[in-house]
């Protein structure tokens, strides 16, 4: 038997394209006689457009097309709202062009379309704009206030949603409560920040006729669709491909960006194909962007720190428009109560409009902050309780016996918020023991006797993973022998190439290494969503293993048939169906593709010889009635709900009280993503969340100024952490297998990003509580954190703790 | 300021082993040069802004960010893009393999700079301290890998590059 290909640690077959700069991202695709595109982006956060004389732009040699919203007729409607609700009553969403207003800095106003980049550009500092400018509102809570300036003249107030949900009895809760705290806590701005940026490729072949976008996105076949629709084309003669994309985490599931439509537009009107490549400028000004909640919370506890009813309220920052709906703010709300019984629960949103770039779903999605402030919660009733914040923790488990759990509020997905598996106490008990937290404590005491100010953090999660609507897969074995897999969801760096093989290869009997998969081409795979939400691995995962068993299946049967023996007695491993017992009796897979194929001569000679050897004088046509030719088979997974992933994060710091500086000294993670498909993989994307979760702590933060400009357009002001910040991560696994799909999986795309405002929160909280310091901010720099030592009210105590 | 049409100016260089001699404008980046002009597309563009790396190439030797050079300045310089890495079609450059083994690259968009400045740091401290690897990698921002499996490769690296040495001197090949 061959060793099985699920859960196996193996390097991944995408490796040595990349390696050897043979990738193909979107930049690097480069059709003949290209054009390259710039946009004119505003520079004002809120201004009326007076006037546009682009007539200068327009006379530069080399420039073939500037673009104003005047220029685009229909096509420069709003652009489309992908997740209405009911309680988003004043959504407002981009068009490709600003038209007599513009609303953010960055904001597209027009697009000039030249020879080169460098033509191009010249050319947009020739167009003239007049702007009258409009009073800003940047700040979530100012723009809620009375008289606020409006970002949209017809929504009133700001106010784009409000959405009350309720969980038990709340009041009944707090009647009873022995102990009440009430936080005010906040969550900045920040971004995804793909080290690609975005770009899009498009040409349009009037001979064939086919307009071809190339698009570095994380849902192309979303994109080809609304395409067709916009250019009056049928969809089949559209095709939309997102090649390699250079990292996503959310940032490219939104559409469309303008970009998007303004080069497929130009394309077909210049009868050339033209490329728009971001630069970084545009993409930390343009580019969707997360995080910003401001949440007032209250809660009630028992007297031994049993939290008996929680109220939230938050105010949700959605920048000028509101493309994503208000799925975010969903998705903190219901994943807020996290790994805790939470019988009662309250909890409202508002959602405020700012002049500032949009929010969509960026790596976490929400759910980062709703953590931040349960467990700055569940650490506030530690604290006035004088318990250790693991006991707080331990009390309020859901436990591992109440599966399912059903939290009581609906998912993003319109689903349930119900939980599949998992075992939270677990969980925190591996975290802590590999972080030695049982001598921790002797040591933070011994270390501030010394002056050294050490601090224990904890962060535990639930994410709600893998959800719907749903996705395809194509498997296609081939004479040779190899296997071929298709999809429609996006790859950005999560190994699909390999853990898709590897589900392929596990119902197959074949090596991974002799399966290649083809991901976010719509020429190749026609149906499916895009990866995001953490749902690739468990939507395209379960649909690659449908197709897959289907195609085991017909190859068994035909093998049967020409090895002349039950099904039952046959067993399907090393790419080979074998008679068991009976040696030699056997074929490859190869042979099975040849003679599943009724045009059987051509092929693979050696396969068509083994095989046809074996095959009998036919009767009738060469499919029977319903049969279908080749050994290959399509397969569908729609799930039916959100599988709920786990997690408990636990640092360890040292705060530098004189310079605010913190170092982390260990980073443990314990997670729980049902049954792993490749460790390794899942180690690494584990990693890159953590890093993530650590940057929005402590170092990257997205600042804009009173009057709506942003000063972090660049990488020495945006400041992402690099391999000096980012410490030695140590993983324990725990695999609680979902019993809601045939694999056992979960997400695991974003989790290692969620806690670690959280735990860096309860870490510097605890390494500075000589100083009496709260936390209920994230991101820290050093500044702010010597700011709070100074604020704090107990800093005459000052190190003497 | 009117955009007239700049002269061209004369390059000759060799890049990877090969000779080139183009005519470029002043103004053209080293890195639009190597990606469109010369379609070595490996090497990639970030940020525009020499903080990122992901442009970095071996200018004479050194790692250097091409996105912050002309390519009139490369004029008479030996110049080693990712492409130019492993020994053939069918083998990897050691650093590569260690980068493929240790799963250090995920979307792979930043990794031909990574790859360009670790070789060039494993030729001059071939045994390196993870402080000194940490040191080095961080004039490179990942985005996917949290630094850690980069770290592990580079150590990886520093070994095969001993063994491949010492077969080497062993005149085993």
């Amino acid at each position: 038997m061959t060793t099985r290909a699920i859960g196996a640690r193996i390097v991944r077959n995408e490796d040595p394209r990349f390696l050897r700069g043979l990738a193909s991202f979107v930049d690097d695709v480069n059709p003949s006689s290209v054009l390259h595109a710039a946009c004119l982006r505003s520079p004002h956060a809120h201004a009326r457009i007076r006037a546009i004389d682009a007539s200068r732009a327009r006379a530069v040699p080399g420039v073939h097309l500037v673009v104003t919203a005047s220029d685009l007729g229909d096509l420069n409607e709003p652009g489309p709202l992908l997740i209405p609700h009911p309680n988003l009553t004043h959504p407002r969403t981009q068009r490709p062009l600003a038209q007599n207003e513009v609303r953010f800095v960055g904001e597209t106003v027009a697009f000039v379309v030249a020879e080169d980049r460098y033509i191009a550009e010249d050319a947009v500092d020739l167009i003239a704009v007049e702007y009258e400018p409009l009073p800003v509102v940047t700040d979530v809570e100012a723009a809620l206030a009375a008289g606020a300036p409006l970002v949209h003249a017809d929504v009133p107030g700001n106010r784009a949603a409000r959405f009350p949900q309720r969980v038990g009895d709340p009041d009944g809760g707090f009647r009873l409560a022995a102990h009440l705290f009430r936080d005010r806590l906040v969550i900045e701005r920040s971004c995804g920040s793909p080290i690609e940026g975005r770009g899009v490729v498009a040409e349009h072949d009037p001979r064939t006729p086919v307009l071809r976008v190339w698009t570095s996105t994380q849902a192309p076949l979303p994109i080809k669709n609304g395409l067709a629709r916009m250019f009056g084309l049928p969809e089949f003669q559209v095709e939309v491909i997102a090649p390699d994309i250079g990292g996503g985490f959310g940032t490219k599931i939104m559409l469309f960006y303008p970009e998007e439509i303004l080069v497929p537009w130009a394309a077909l009107r210049l009868g050339r194909p033209v490329k728009w490549t971001e630069d970084r400028r545009e993409h930390l000004i343009a580019a969707n962007q997360e995080r910003g909640q401001v949440h007032e919370v209250e809660v009630a506890a028992d007297k031994d720190g049993r939290i008996l009813a929680l109220r939230d309220h938050f105010i949700h920052d959605a920048g000028a428009y509101t493309p994503y709906g208000i799925v975010v703010p969903i998705i903190t709300a219901a994943q807020l109560p996290g790994p805790y019984r939470l019988p009662n629960y309250d909890v409202e949103f508002e959602v405020a409009y700012t002049n500032k770039v949009a929010v969509s779903p960026y790596r976490g999605a929400g759910r980062p902050h709703g953590v931040f402030v349960m467990e700055r919660v569940i650490g506030r009733i530690a604290r006035e309780l004088g318990l250790e914040p693991a006991e707080v923790r331990r009390r309020n488990f859901i436990q591992p016996d109440e599966f399912p759990w059903d939290v009581g509020l609906t998912f993003q997905d319109g689903g349930p918020t119900k939980y599949d598996s998992g075992d939270y106490p677990a969980g925190l008990e591996m975290a802590l023991e590999r972080a030695d937290f049982a001598a921790f404590r002797a040591g933070q005491a011994a270390a501030r006797s010394e002056g050294r100010h050490l601090g224990f953090g904890i962060g535990c999660y639930v994410e709600g993973t893998g959800i719907g609507p749903y996705e395809g897969a194509h498997v296609r074995v081939e004479p040779s022998g190899k296997v071929w897999v298709a999809t429609g969801l996006t790859t950005q760096g999560q190994g699909h190439y390999t853990t898709f093989a590897q589900i392929a290869a596990e119902a197959l009997g074949c090596d991974p290494r002799d399966v290649t998969v083809v991901t976010g081409d719509t020429r190749k795979f026609n149906w499916g969503a895009g990866t995001y939400a953490s749902r690739g691995l468990v939507t395209s995962g379960n649909a690659i293993h449908t197709a897959a068993t289907k195609v085991r299946d017909k190859a068994l049967r035909i093998a049967a048939e020409l090895l002349e023996a039950s099904p039952h007695d046959l067993e399907l491993a090393d790419g080979r169906v074998r008679v068991r017992g009976v040696p030699g009796k056997e074929l490859g897979l190869g042979e099975l593709a040849t003679v599943a194929n009724p045009i059987r001569y051509a092929y693979a000679k050696e396969a068509s010889e083994a095989a046809l050897r074996l095959v009998k004088s036919r009767v009738g046509a060469v499919l029977g009635l319903g049969e279908e030719p080749g050994l290959e088979a399509f397969g569908y997974y729609a799930p039916s709900q959100a599988t709920f992933a786990s997690g408990c994060h636990v640092a360890i710091v040292e705060v530098d009280p004189v310079t605010g500086d913190v170092r982390i000294l260990r980073y443990v993670v314990q997670h729980d993503c049902g049954s792993m498909v490749n460790p390794m993989v899942i180690e690494g994307q584990i990693h890159g969340g953590v890093a993530q979760g650590i940057g929005g702590a402590l170092y990257e933060r997205i600042v804009h100024d009173e009057t709506g400009q942003p000063l972090s357009t660049t990488y020495m002001d945006f400041l992402m952490p690099t391999a000096m910040e980012i410490p030695e991560i140590e993983i324990v696994h725990k695999e609680t297998p979902s019993p809601l799909n045939p694999l056992g999986i979960k997400g695991v795309g974003e989790a290692g990003a969620i806690p670690g405002p959280a735990v860096l929160a309860e870490a510097i909280e605890d390494a500075l509580r000589p100083f009496g310091v709260r936390i209920r901010e994230m991101p820290l720099n050093p500044n702010r954190i010597r700011e709070l030592i100074e604020e704090s009210p107990d800093t005459d105590t000052r190190g003497d703790g | 300021m009117s955009p007239a049409a700049p002269a061209l100016v004369a390059v000759r260089l060799r890049v990877n082993g090969r000779e080139r001699v183009e005519s470029v404008p002043p103004r053209l980046l080293l890195s639009d040069f190597l990606r469109y002009r010369l379609g070595l597309t490996g090497t990639h563009v970030g940020c525009e802004h020499g903080v990122c790396g992901a442009c970095t190439v071996q200018l004479d030797g050194v790692p250097v960010r091409s996105c912050l050079m002309l390519a009139v300045q490369t004029d008479g310089a030996e110049l080693t893009t990712v492409e130019g890495l492993a020994p053939g079609p069918d083998r990897l450059h050691p650093v590569q393999e260690a980068f493929r083994q240790e799963h250090g690259l995920q979307c792979g968009f930043c990794t031909p700079g990574f790859l360009m400045t670790v070789t060039a740091f494993l030729r001059d401290h071939p045994i390196p301290s993870d402080q000194e690897i940490r040191r080095e990698l961080a004039g490179h921002l990942c985005r996917c890998t949290g630094y850690q499996n980069i770290v592990r490769a580079v150590r990886r690296a520093s070994v095969l590059l001993a063994t491949e040495k010492a077969r080497e001197r062993a005149g085993t090949p």
